[in-house]
C-alpha cells in the first residue's frame, strides 16, 4: 500500500481542497508504513516537493551520535550545497541553528550572504524546526522548505514528520536499551560463570533463583546422572537451606559460615566457607546472595601451616634443648674449651676456662691473678695465630705454659685446636681444648720411678733366681752327698755289725762252752755270773739286729716275700717260742682264733717277726695276768686283725704315738727296768707300713694295752 | 771219701779272727770231731787238698783271698768238689748269702753263731748226705 499510495496523488485530477486532503492523507499513510526515520524524511520532502508546492526542500537531522546537524533528504537542491548543511550546533549566530533553538519557523535569507550557508538559502526559504510531540520542545532537526508561501502545507507535514520520527526514534532507542540490557546480562552471567566459586541467589523461601555453573554443579542434577550424585546434590542443597536458615534467624545482613559439603563427581568432603548477604529487590523482595568459596585445600593448608609451626616449636625446643645440653656439657667438661673467631677473640669458653683467661673478682691477690690472665691471654693467641701459621691442617696441638690465676702455680696444658669451615670451606671459628698436663707430667715422672723401681726390682729377682738356681745347684750337691752318706751310712751300719758280731760270736761262744761245761764244771755263782754275761751279750745282739734292720728298711733293702698263709699255725710257732718267756713270768697265754679264718697273702716271716716283737713286748711289760691273742677277719675292709692283749702296765695316752718313734720308750726309766733299746715297735711300725697296714693300739695305764697288726687280707706287693 | 763210724769226722775251719777259729776248734774237738784250721783261702784250699777232710766250715770275709773265690776253686777241683762248704759270715746282708751260694757253698750260717748250733749243722749236712744243700738261720 505504501508503495502504491503516491501514484494516484501524482496524477489525480481533483479539487485543490480534495486534492490537499488526499495529499496529506497520502502523506499519513507512507509515514505510517515506514520505521526509518530516513525514510520517513524522504517521504516527506519527496511529497513536499512533488505535492506541497515547494521547489527546494531539505531535511536535517540532528544525529543522535554526534550531535551535529546532518541532512537527510533533500529535493531541488544543488549535492554542493548540501554540504554546508554539515553543522556543529555550537555557532549560535548561524540562522540554521537559531530556526532550530526556536518553537517556530524561521525565514532564512532576507539579510542574504549571512553565514556559510548563505548562497544555498538565497531567496525564502524557511526553516521549520521538527516538534517531538505536540507540547514537548525538543530539538531533533529542520525542514528546510522554499517558497515561503508552501509554508502551511510544510509545517503540517514537519508536525506529522516531527511526530513520526520521535517515535521511530524512540523506538529504536528503546530496542537499542533492550539489546544493551540484554547484552549486559549476558555478560553479567558469564562473569557470574567465570567465579570459581559458587554464587547463588535464593528467595526468601530458600528458592534457587539464580545459580552459577559451579553452583549447579553442587546443587542440581539433571535425568540420568548416577543415584549417588543424585543423593548428594540432595544432601548439598538440605545442608545448604539448613545453614541459611540458621544464617536468617541468626542475624541480617551479611555473614559468613563454615559448610560442609559433598563432592557429587567425587564423593568426598568439601569445606566450604558461606559467605551470604541479604538484598532487598523491589520485585522479588527479600533475597539471599551466597557465595561459597571452597576452602578444603585451605583448611588442609591451614592444618598443614599450624602443623608446621608446631615442628618448628618443637624443633626450635629441641634445638635449645640441645643447645642447653651442649652447654652443659660444655660447662661439665673438667678440661677448658675454647671457641675463638679467626682473629682470636674468644667467643665462647665454659667454666673451667673461665677460671683461666678471666680475672677473679677482687680479693688478696688480685693484681697477680690479673698478670696470670693477662700472660694466659697472650700465650693462647700466640697459639692461635701459631695454628693458621701451621698450615692446611685443621688439627693443632701444643703445649702452653700457662699460669694458674688462682695459686698463680705454673699450669702446663696441652692444647688441641680444631677449625671449624664454613660451607664455603672458610674459617669460621676455632674450638680449642686444653688438657692439664700437670697430672700427666706427675704420672711420667711417677712412671719413670716406677719403671726404675720395676728395673731395680727385676734386677733383684733375677739375683734372687741366680741365688735360687746357685742354691738349687747345692741342695742337689747336697742332695747327692746325703744319699751318698745316707749309703755310707748302711755300709758303716752294715759292715759295724759285722765288726760288732765278730768279737760278739766270740763272746757268746765261750760262753756258752763254759755254761756247757766243757772246761769243766763251774760253780753256781761262776755259773750265775756266766748266765748274765750271756743274757747282757744276747741283749747287746738283739740291739745291733734291730740297728741292722732299720737301716736296711731306710736303705730299701729290705727285702719281702709274699706268700698265702694259715695264720694259726704261724700263732702256734711264736706260742711254742714264747713259752719259755711265759713261763719264766709265771703269766699265762691264751688264744682266741675264729673256725673260718681264711687264708692271708703277706710276707710270713715279716708278720711273724712284728707278732713275735708285740708278745715279748706283751710279756716284758705284764708283771702278772695273761696274754691273748686275738685274730679277726674285717671283711667290709677285708683286713685280717692280728691282736695281742695284756694285762701290764699300759701307755698313757698322750705316749700312744711316741711309742712308735725310734729309741723310744713310753719312759726312760722303763728301759732300765725292762731293758731293750726301744727299737722294736719303731721297726714293727715300718715293717706294717710295707705290708701296705698298721699297728693299732688302745692302751690305759695300769689296765694293760692292746696293740693289733692290721694287715690286707691280700697284700699285693710282690 | 770212705768215713768209717770208730774214725772220728773231719772238719777244717777257715776264719782269720783266731777266737773264733779256736773257739769253735776248741768245742768240735770236745764235741767228738778232729779239727784242722786255716787262717785264709789259699791255706784253706792247701789244707782241703792235703787233708781231704769230711766238711769245711768257711768264714767269708778273708784275707789273701776271701771265701768266695776259695769256695769256688774247691768247688772247681775235682778232687775237692764233694767237701760240703758251710759258710759262715757276720754280714747279715742278703747279698752275702746270694753270693755265697753262687760261690758254690753248700750251707750258710750267720754270726754269731753258738757253737752247738755250728755242731747241729755240721751233724746235719753230714748225715743227709753230701749233696744236699739247706739252708739255716744263725741265732737271732
Amino acid at each position: 500500500m505504501a508503495a502504491t499510495a503516491p501514484n494516484p496523488s501524482r496524477g489525480g485530477a481533483e479539487t485543490p481542497r480534495e486534492a490537499g486532503a488526499a495529499a496529506r492523507l497520502a502523506l499519513a499513510e507512507l509515514l505510517l508504513v515506514s520505521d526509518d526515520a530516513a525514510e520517513c524524511a524522504h517521504t516527506a520532502v519527496e511529497w513536499l516537493y512533488q505535492r506541497g508546492g515547494a521547489r527546494k526542500v531539505i531535511c536535517a537531522l540532528i544525529d543522535a551520535e554526534s550531535g551535529a546537524l546532518q541532512h537527510i533528504a533533500s529535493a531541488g537542491v544543488g549535492d554542493g550545497h548540501l554540504e554546508s548543511l554539515h553543522l556543529a550546533l555550537e555557532e549560535p549566530d548561524h540562522p540554521v541553528v537559531f530556526a532550530l533553538a526556536g518553537r517556530e519557523p524561521v525565514t532564512l535569507g532576507k539579510n542574504g550572504g549571512r553565514g556559510p550557508a548563505g548562497g544555498l538559502f538565497r531567496g525564502d526559504f524557511l526553516a521549520i524546526p521538527l516538534p517531538l510531540s505536540e507540547k514537548r520542545e525538543a530539538r531533533q532537526g529542520l525542514l528546510l522548505v522554499s517558497p515561503a508561501r508552501c509554508g502551511p502545507q510544510a509545517r503540517w507535514a514537519a508536525g506529522l514528520l516531527g511526530q513520526k520520527i520521535a517515535r521511530v526514534r524512540t523506538r529504536e532507542a528503546l530496542a537499542q536499551a533492550e539489546h544493551r540490557l540484554q547484552r549486559e546480562r549476558e555478560l553479567l552471567f558469564n562473569l557470574i560463570n567465570a567465579s570459581p566459586d559458587p554464587i547463588l541467589l535464593t528467595d526468601a523461601e530458600g528458592r534457587m533463583i539464580i545459580s552459577n555453573a559451579r553452583a549447579d554443579a553442587l546443587f542440581s542434577s539433571k535425568e540420568g546422572e548416577s543415584e549417588g550424585r543424585q543423593r548428594a546434590v540432595t544432601l548439598n542443597n538440605m545442608l545448604f537451606s539448613a545453614a541459611l536458615s540458621h544464617q536468617a534467624i541468626d542475624e541480617a545482613g551479611s555473614s559468613r559460615r563454615e559448610l560442609l559439603l559433598v563432592s557429587p563427581s567425587e564423593g568426598s568432603d568439601l569445606l566450604f566457607e558461606l559467605l551470604s548477604s541479604v538484598v532487598q529487590h523491589p520485585r522479588e523482595g527479600t533475597c539471599v546472595v551466597s557465595i561459597l568459596r571452597n576452602v578444603t585445600d585451605l583448611r588442609a593448608a591451614t592444618e598443614q601451616i599450624e602443623e608446621n609451626y608446631r615442628r618448628l616449636k618443637l624443633a626450635e625446643a629441641d634445638v635449645r634443648a640441645e643447645r642447653d645440653r651442649l652447654d652443659l656439657i660444655i660447662d661439665s667438661v673438667a678440661d677448658p674449651i675454647l671457641v675463638t673467631d679467626p682473629s682470636g677473640k674468644i667467643l665462647l669458653m665454659n667454666s673451667p676456662a673461665e677460671r683461666i683467661f678471666t680475672a677473679p673478682e677482687r680479693s688478696a691477690g688480685t693484681a697477680e691473678a690479673e698478670r696470670a690472665v693477662r700472660s694466659n691471654d697472650a700465650h693462647f693467641s700466640s697459639f692461635v695465630s701459631n695454628l693458621f701459621l701451621a698450615g692446611e691442617g685443621l688439627r693443632w696441638r701444643g703445649e702452653i705454659g700457662l699460669t694458674d690465676p688462682a695459686t698463680s702455680q705454673p699450669l702446663p696444658v696441652e692444647a688441641v685446636a680444631g677449625k671449624v669451615l664454613s660451607e664455603h670451606g672458610e674459617v669460621t671459628a676455632v674450638v680449642t681444648i686444653l688438657h692439664d698436663r700437670t697430672e700427666a707430667l706427675d704420672k711420667a715422672r711417677l712412671y719413670e720411678q716406677l719403671k726404675s723401681g720395676s728395673e731395680q726390682l727385676e734386677e733383684k729377682v733375677r739375683e734372687a733366681t741366680a741365688e735360687l738356681v746357685r742354691r738349687n745347684e747345692l741342695l742337689q750337691r747336697q742332695h747327692l752327698q746325703l744319699e751318698q752318706a745316707s749309703q755310707l751310712k748302711s755300709q758303716f751300719l752294715a759292715n759295724m755289725s759285722h765288726e760288732f758280731r765278730t768279737p760278739l760270736n766270740a763272746i757268746l761262744g765261750y760262753t756258752s762252752m763254759l755254761l756247757q761245761g766243757v772246761s769243766g764244771e763251774m760253780t753256781p755263782p761262776q755259773k750265775n755270773k756266766l748266765q748274765r754275761l750271756d743274757s747282757n751279750a744276747r741283749h747287746l745282739l738283739s740291739i745291733i739286729n734291730d740297728i741292722l734292720d732299720i737301716s736296711r728298711i731306710e736303705a730299701g733293702k729290705m727285702p719281702l716275700r709274699f706268700e698265702e698263709f694259715a695264720l694259726p699255725s704261724l700263732i702256734d710257732e711264736l706260742l711254742s717260742e714264747v713259752e719259755p718267756l711265759i713261763q719264766k713270768a709265771r703269766l699265762s697265754a691264751r688264744t682266741d682264733i675264729p673256725a673260718d679264718l681264711p687264708p692271708v697273702h703277706s710276707d710270713r716271716q715279716k708278720v711273724k717277726q712284728i707278732v713275735l716283737n708285740l708278745m715279748t713286748n706283751a710279756i716284758k711289760f705284764t708283771p702278772q695276768g695273761q696274754v691273748t691273742v686275738r685274730l679277726a677277719n674285717d671283711d667290709a675292709r677285708r683286713e685280717t686283725r692280728i691282736a695281742v692283749q695284756d694285762t701290764g702296765i699300759g701307755i698313757s695316752p698322750q705316749d700312744h704315738a711316741k711309742v712308735f718313734e725310734d729309741f723310744r720308750q713310753a719312759d726312760s726309766s722303763v728301759t732300765r727296768a725292762y731293758g731293750g733299746a726301744g727299737l722294736g715297735l719303731a721297726i714293727c711300725h715300718r715293717l706294717a707300713a710295707m705290708l701296705e697296714g698298721r699297728i693299732e693300739l688302745e692302751s690305759e695305764l695300769a689296765k694293760g694295752s692292746t696293740f693289733t697288726l692290721v694287715i690286707p687280707r691280700r697284700g699285693k706287693r710282690r | 771219701m770212705s768215713t768209717t763210724d770208730t774214725r772220728k769226722p773231719l772238719v777244717l775251719v777257715v776264719d782269720d779272727f783266731a777266737d773264733n777259729r779256736e773257739m769253735y776248734s776248741e768245742y768240735l774237738s770236745f764235741s767228738g770231731y778232729e779239727v784242722i784250721e786255716a787262717q785264709n783261702g789259699k791255706e784253706a784250699i792247701d789244707a782241703a787238698q792235703a787233708r781231704m777232710p769230711d766238711i769245711i766250715i768257711m768264714d767269708l770275709s778273708l784275707p789273701v783271698m776271701d771265701g768266695w773265690e776259695a769256695t769256688r776253686r774247691l768247688k772247681a777241683d775235682e778232687r775237692t768238689r764233694k767237701i760240703p762248704v758251710v759258710a759262715l759270715t757276720g754280714h747279715a746282708l742278703a747279698g752275702h748269702s746270694r753270693g755265697a751260694k753262687e760261690a758254690g757253698c753248700d750251707s750258710f750260717l750267720a754270726k754269731p753263731c753258738l757253737p752247738d748250733q755250728l755242731v747241729a749243722e755240721i751233724r746235719r749236712m753230714l748225715e743227709s748226705g753230701k749233696t744236699t744243700i739247706s739252708k739255716t738261720k744263725g741265732a737271732r
